[in-house]
């Protein structure tokens, strides 16, 4: 009960969207594929639903090669980034799609579509319209219709872009409890590493067209495996080993990588710098601080925020550090 | 999935439409063509002083016709895609009721009023039969473009006719282009409102076919004009297509925004128009009603009695019933005929589209649905008598001949419905389905057709009351023992006797009742805002 990729691509015309993919998705998995937009992860998860035709290499569910196997043949569930659900058709209509296509008998559907309806917190819905739904409850049902028909694996496709932030936040958690109690395997595409990380048991980093690390989460944000990979999971600034020794103190085995609350203010700080910009954020305040002549990023707390200008103590948070190399290529 | 054999697929799928019209439009009309050319008609033709005072008249009326349709429709397209006044159902409707009458009908109510017919009527009833074009064409734009770049222009100093000359007019160009176009040649090919109003006197190219065809029996003079008139037709398609092209272009840079306001100031000025030429509109209706019941004798439903026999001194091979049961029949299988092929079409353009097919065939197929528009039902007619004895089973004197022809005319409207319905549906939406288990032919039937289903009803209304009130194709294929009702009531007014003409009249009458309630139906089936007309 797995997915296995071996050297997928897809190409259109002459333009690659996805070159040379290995990945394993193992039963009860849930696995992320993270990366900016334009990388060709929603390209990939497309190629696994069937819905594009790879150009190269193979995707195979429990080592059966699925390329002659047409998309309402594979069994697998599909979620948009903006629902699409059937306009023509209530909520129950839509749960209960894929069982009606399955030919399940109508007392069963309707017991299953009531049982999810109730999981993704939506009871009681069964009649009403999907065009007088708000934007999370069309994502809920969205899910509840995917998950319906049992399927082999299931496929998100920036499950919760389209959401404004506060509810993105409290249904990636939902969503996160969702797939653990439906024992779901899963593949999710998101550009959002907090999502990635909420839900996913593994991450794959994909740039260009290629997955560049896999790992879990805690793994490949702690050590990603080359100088875009961090930018992208948040360091703003990469330094050589050396550098970070001269400059900063601290000792690392190799190239590492520094997210803004590396850097903290605090009166006991080894360290000292000059504030040269300031802006507030949600849960702190985010600086831009010289030291040594380098411009680093930094967070202070809110309370009493240094004004521009200010001379800073500043200490090192390993929390906010990368550490870059090899050893955490992660693969299998 | 497969996508280079999908894609191939819908090549060959493309066949299919393209051998229908090849067999039943481009092969009559090609006939045409050679005949023209074969006897050297088309010489005779060209260098006859009669043929160029034929053209000169054809496309006069056709401009004077083009421009009052445009003066008359503009404020209706204002009022139906920007105001908020009480009314707007009832004029959404009125003004498409010209446009679904049967021409016969139109020609007769304005000669109605003007019982000698000339060229003023002529104008007058082509603009009036066209109005709903250019308010629907335009309208639809209209209610598309975003209001707010009006109201930047106003915010920076532009007066109400200044934001409409630089912002609005350019903007909905190329609709009015478009509407242009397609009024001019609906004018340059207008049969029978010409044949009822213009008699032997004034003729246009359209007329003469038909009369050197049946009267004259010169078939070569007819082909050669019939070539000559596909000639234009073509460079006015040609010109209304790049129009189209870029209103196309310019539609997709805008989402439906909420335009509709209450008129305010010189506003009510135009809303005031903009019922007046409604109203207008309805003064032929309403008179074509009162002459069907008004004789010598003073009111009378003894039109609407003669309707059972044939007429006075046996005018009509079959009674007005039969010619009545004879449309009804001959516009439902055309009807039905026409969805099929219109239906089956739009679902492989769609699918052309979607499995970026290459070689252009999408856009071959889309042109071509498109011909039997623009080229005049005359010639198609023509060119059926004398093509179809070639084929098995001797088409020509066959009552299939008939709904054939009219369903090629009833196609293009179906596929115009129907297609941009289609084509807004979420590929999307398709592919959910297709996730969830359901094959290719069953997302068809759960997605496809019921988001289209109330389109597809409307294309059948519609196609049903342009099939019914067809009569130039349809003029030169019926048989003398079985005329549909237009067919009868030109012979019924080519004839004399006062029961004839009343007679005439009634059946008029009857016509426009069954469009209007066919008009009505559509309206309450129509997708807000989807299709051309």
């Amino acid at each position: 009960m797995s997915l296995r990729l071996t050297g997928v691509g897809v190409r259109y015309g002459a333009v690659t969207a996805v070159s040379d993919v290995d990945l394993a998705v193992a039963d009860g998995e849930v696995v992320a594929l993270l990366g900016p937009s334009g990388c060709g992860k929603s390209t990939l998860l497309r190629a696994v639903a069937g819905l594009e035709r790879p150009s190269a290499g193979v995707v195979a569910w429990d080592d059966e090669d699925l390329a002659g196997v047409p998309v309402h043949r594979r069994g697998f569930g599909l979620v948009f980034q903006d629902g699409q659900l059937f306009p023509h058709r209530d909520v129950a209509g839509n749960v209960a799609f894929g069982m009606r296509m399955h030919g399940v008998e109508t007392e069963a559907r309707h017991k299953r579509v009531a049982e999810l309806l109730e999981l993704v917190g939506l009871g009681g819905y069964q009649k009403r319209k999907v065009t007088e739904l708000s934007g999370g409850e069309q994502q809920r049902v969205a899910l509840a219709r995917a998950l319906a028909p049992r399927p082999r694996l299931l496929l998100l496709d920036e499950p919760l872009s389209a959401l404004d932030r506060a509810l993105r936040e409290q249904l990636a958690v939902d969503l996160a409890r969702l797939l653990r109690e439906a024992g779901a395997t899963a593949l999710v595409v998101t550009h959002d590493h907090d999502e990635a990380f909420t839900l996913a048991d593994r991450v794959a980093v994909m740039r260009a067209g290629r997955v560049r690390q896999v790992g879990p989460p805690t793994e490949v944000w702690r050590s990603p495996v080359d100088v875009d990979t961090a930018k992208f999971l948040g360091c703003g600034k990469v330094l050589p080993a050396d550098v970070a020794l001269d400059l900063l103190g601290i000792t690392v085995p190799g190239r590492v990588g520094l997210r803004a609350t590396a850097l903290r203010v605090s009166p006991n700080g080894e360290l000292e710098g000059v504030v040269e910009e300031r802006v507030h954020r949600r849960d702190h305040v985010r600086l831009l601080v010289t030291v040594r002549g380098e411009e680093f990023e930094a967070v202070a707390p809110i309370a009493e925020p240094p004004a521009l200008g200010d001379r800073v103590r500043l200490s090192v948070d390993p929390d906010g550090l990368a550490v870059l190399g090899d050893q955490a290529d992660g693969g299998e | 999935m497969a996508h280079a054999r999908s894609g191939l697929t819908w090549a060959f799928a493309a066949l299919v439409p393209l051998l229908f019209l090849g067999v039943f439009f481009a092969w009559p009309v090609l006939a045409i063509v050679h005949l023209g050319l074969r006897d050297g008609g088309l010489l005779d033709e060209l260098t006859a002083a009669g043929t160029w005072e034929l053209v000169g008249f054809t496309l006069g009326q056709a401009a004077a016709s083009t421009v009052l349709a445009l003066v008359a429709g503009l404020p209706v397209a204002f009022l139906l895609a920007r105001c908020q006044v009480a009314g707007t159902g009832f004029v959404r409707a009125a003004v498409m009721v010209p446009f679904v009458l049967p021409t016969v009908v139109v020609g007769l109510a304005f000669r109605a009023l003007w019982p000698d017919g000339g060229v003023l009527p002529i104008v007058l009833a082509n603009a009036f039969f066209n109005v709903a074009v250019v308010a629907r064409t335009v309208g639809g734009l209209w209610a598309h473009t975003d209001r707010r770049a009006e109201d930047a222009a106003r915010a920076l100093g532009a007066s109400r006719p200044r934001a409409f000359a630089s912002v609005v007019l350019p903007a909905l160009l190329p609709a009015i282009g478009s509407a242009a176009s397609v009024v001019f040649l609906f004018c340059a090919t207008s049969f029978g409102v010409v044949l009822v109003l213009g008699g032997a006197r004034y003729r246009t190219l359209e007329t003469e076919i038909y009369l050197r065809t049946v009267e004259l029996f010169d078939l070569s003079g007819a082909a050669a004009l019939s070539l000559l008139q596909f000639a234009a037709v073509l460079a006015v398609l040609l010109l209304g297509g790049l129009a189209r092209r870029r209103r196309e272009t310019a539609l997709s840079l805008r989402g439906k925004a909420d335009v509709v306001r209450r008129p305010t100031g010189g506003e009510w000025g135009v809303v005031a128009a903009a019922f007046a030429v409604v109203l207008t509109l309805l003064v032929p209706v309403v008179g074509l009603v009162l002459r069907s019941l008004s004789t010598v004798d003073g009111w009378s439903l003894a039109g609407y009695r003669a309707l059972t026999g044939t007429g006075e001194r046996g005018t009509l091979a079959v009674s007005g019933v039969d010619a009545a049961v004879n449309s009804l029949r001959a516009a439902t299988d055309a009807t039905l005929l026409a969805l099929t092929i219109g239906v089956f079409s739009a679902v492989v353009l769609v699918g052309l589209r979607r499995g970026r097919t290459p070689w252009g065939i999408g856009e071959a197929l889309d042109t071509a649905l498109m011909l039997p528009l623009g080229v005049s039902a005359v010639t198609v007619g023509f060119g059926y008598l004398i093509t179809m004895d070639a084929l098995p089973g001797d088409l020509r004197t066959s009552p299939a001949l008939v709904p054939l022809a009219q369903a090629l005319v009833v196609t293009p409207l179906v596929v115009r419905i129907v297609l941009p319905v289609l084509r807004a549906v979420d590929e999307r939406l398709r592919q959910a389905a297709a996730t969830l288990g359901a094959s290719p032919w069953r997302v068809w039937r759960e997605v496809d057709l019921p988001l289209a289903g109330r389109s597809l009803a409307a294309a059948a209304g519609f196609g049903f009351v342009v099939a019914l009130g067809e009569f130039g194709a349809t003029s030169f294929l019926a048989r003398p023992d079985a005329p549909t009702l237009p067919i009868v009531i030109a012979r019924l007014m080519s004839r004399p006797g006062q029961l004839n003409s009343q007679m005439a009249y009634a059946a008029c009458a009857m016509l426009m009742v069954v469009t209007i309630a066919a008009v009505l139906l559509i309206e309450k089936l129509r997708v807000p805002s989807s299709g051309e007309f």
